[in-house]
């Protein structure tokens, strides 16, 4: 298990650190100021906060000290007379998505953000640039919409280690797409989803993947807690299979995870449906598929059963060798060091947690 | 030469920042001026299309100013400029 998270909580960039054989508060930074993602750049250890400043816009920061000090960067920003829709101009509302380029582009980044454009960096971070070809896609402007926010949004973001090259970016609400030439041509991905809540549930857009992730040990094979199931698709998204349980609980949520070591081994983190977004009933609960997603079984041993309210945002389940852990909207942090069996709680009283990320 | 005030909030971000005289004749050359002695305050203030972002405010001789998209309000040699942000969230 990597023996530090990093968490972006509502008030601020938290890390923890595994030392002396359990979890220990490590440091605070940006306190007050919501951080919508804390990311660590495992090929540098380079720490990223992205704020989200209710006053003053979104920003960037990047520490290369395990945040003793930090840099902020220019932001992605959209260029000018870019307009989300007929007048209504472009702006960086949100950042929801960080990733790495991979080995071989060292000075790779790519960033999501609301309304739905992607960024990518070629120096590191020191700038950001619009795909141009995805937020000029001929199904932006009248097929995607907001999700989970007002305007669409870039949550996912997945590279393939095998061609850097290839990436698959999760967007709610309009679903996956596929580049294999690093963002010069995009191919959308949506064959076998579900959307219940369109007029016409077979569009070619419009979809709302709340989160989608590969398997590290084969990354053909790709997940996706949706808005209207969970999906799986062993093909790179040609095409997708709802794999969840009709009757619940692993059906509605927004996370997902996948094991490390078996691409058949994942965990949600169910909801009741979007018309409460509350614990089911009351309890709260992982559900751990071993099968690809055949069979799934509620791990609640540890977890409260009782007058809970928590629900799990998309970027705050992760999971790292045996280790996993989550975070709350009601700002409960929980661990298990035997991928779901038991869990502890490792704190009762942090602000909303919106993302975790395991890392040196 | 009009005074240009910030809040206090601001100052969290650039510790240096303090009120200032400016000989501009308009709020987009107040920002260029500010930008050039603190750099990167013009994107806490405005978006990158220009427009004042949601949650700040910019008023002159205490009247807030009309033309927040492209921020056209006019002001005089002995105008007092505030900026400031708006009260909001929790």
């Amino acid at each position: 298990m990597l023996p530090t998270v990093l968490l972006g909580t509502r008030k601020g960039f938290i890390a923890w650190h595994f030392s002396k054989n359990r979890w220990q508060f490590e440091n605070l930074f940006f306190e007050g100021s919501p951080v919508s993602i804390a990311y660590a750049d495992a090929r540098t250890g380079t720490w990223w906060a992205c704020l989200d400043h209710g006053h003053w816009g979104v920003k960037l920061h990047r520490s290369n000290n395990r945040g003793k000090t930090w840099e902020e960067v220019t932001a992605p920003a959209y260029p000018e007379g870019e307009v989300i829709k007929d007048g209504i101009p472009a702006t960086t509302r949100y950042i929801w998505a960080m990733a790495d380029g991979g080995k071989n582009f060292k000075s790779r980044l790519w960033i999501g953000t609301d309304p739905g454009g992607l960024f990518m960096s070629e120096d590191k971070g020191n700038s950001f640039q619009l795909v141009e070809s995805l937020w000029k896609h001929p199904t932006r402007k009248e097929g995607w919409f907001g999700g989970g926010r007002d305007q669409p949004g870039i949550h996912s973001i997945v590279v393939d280690p095998r061609n850097e090259n290839r990436v698959h970016v999760g967007i709610s609400c309009a679903g996956v797409f596929e580049t294999i030439d690093a963002g010069k041509t995009w191919e959308i991905r949506n064959k076998g989803m579900r959307a219940e809540f369109l007029p016409n549930p077979d569009a070619e857009t419009g979809y709302d993947p709340h989160i989608l992730v590969a398997a590290p040990t084969n990354p053909d094979i790709l997940w996706q807690q949706n808005h209207c199931g969970i999906f799986r698709s062993v093909d790179a998204g040609r095409n997708w299979i709802d794999v969840g349980q009709a009757e619940g609980p692993a059906n509605f949520g927004f996370a997902i995870a996948v094991a490390e070591d078996n691409a058949e081994q994942a965990w949600v983190a169910p909801a009741n449906s979007d018309m409460t977004r509350t614990a089911v009933k009351g309890a709260l609960c992982i559900c751990r598929t071993d099968d690809g997603g055949k069979s799934w079984k509620a791990m609640r041993n540890g977890l409260p059963q009782e007058n809970c309210f928590d629900i799990v945002y998309r970027h705050a389940l992760a999971t790292s060798q045996d280790a996993l852990m989550f975070g709350t909207t009601t700002g409960n942090l929980f661990f298990s060091p035997d991928r779901g069996e038991k869990w502890q709680v490792l704190s009762n009283y942090l602000p909303m947690i919106y993302s975790i990320q395991f890392a040196e | 030469m009009a005074t240009v005030k910030f809040t206090y909030a601001l100052k969290k971000f650039f510790p240096g920042l303090k009120e200032t005289s400016t000989g501009a004749h308009s709020l987009q050359e107040v920002l260029h001026e500010i930008e050039i002695s603190h750099p990167g305050i013009r994107s806490y203030i405005v978006d990158e299309q220009g427009s004042l972002r949601k949650h700040v405010n910019i008023f002159i001789d205490g009247s807030l100013i009309n033309d927040r998209a492209k921020l056209g309000d006019s002001f005089s040699k002995d105008s007092e400029i505030y900026i400031i942000q708006a009260l909001s969230g929790g």
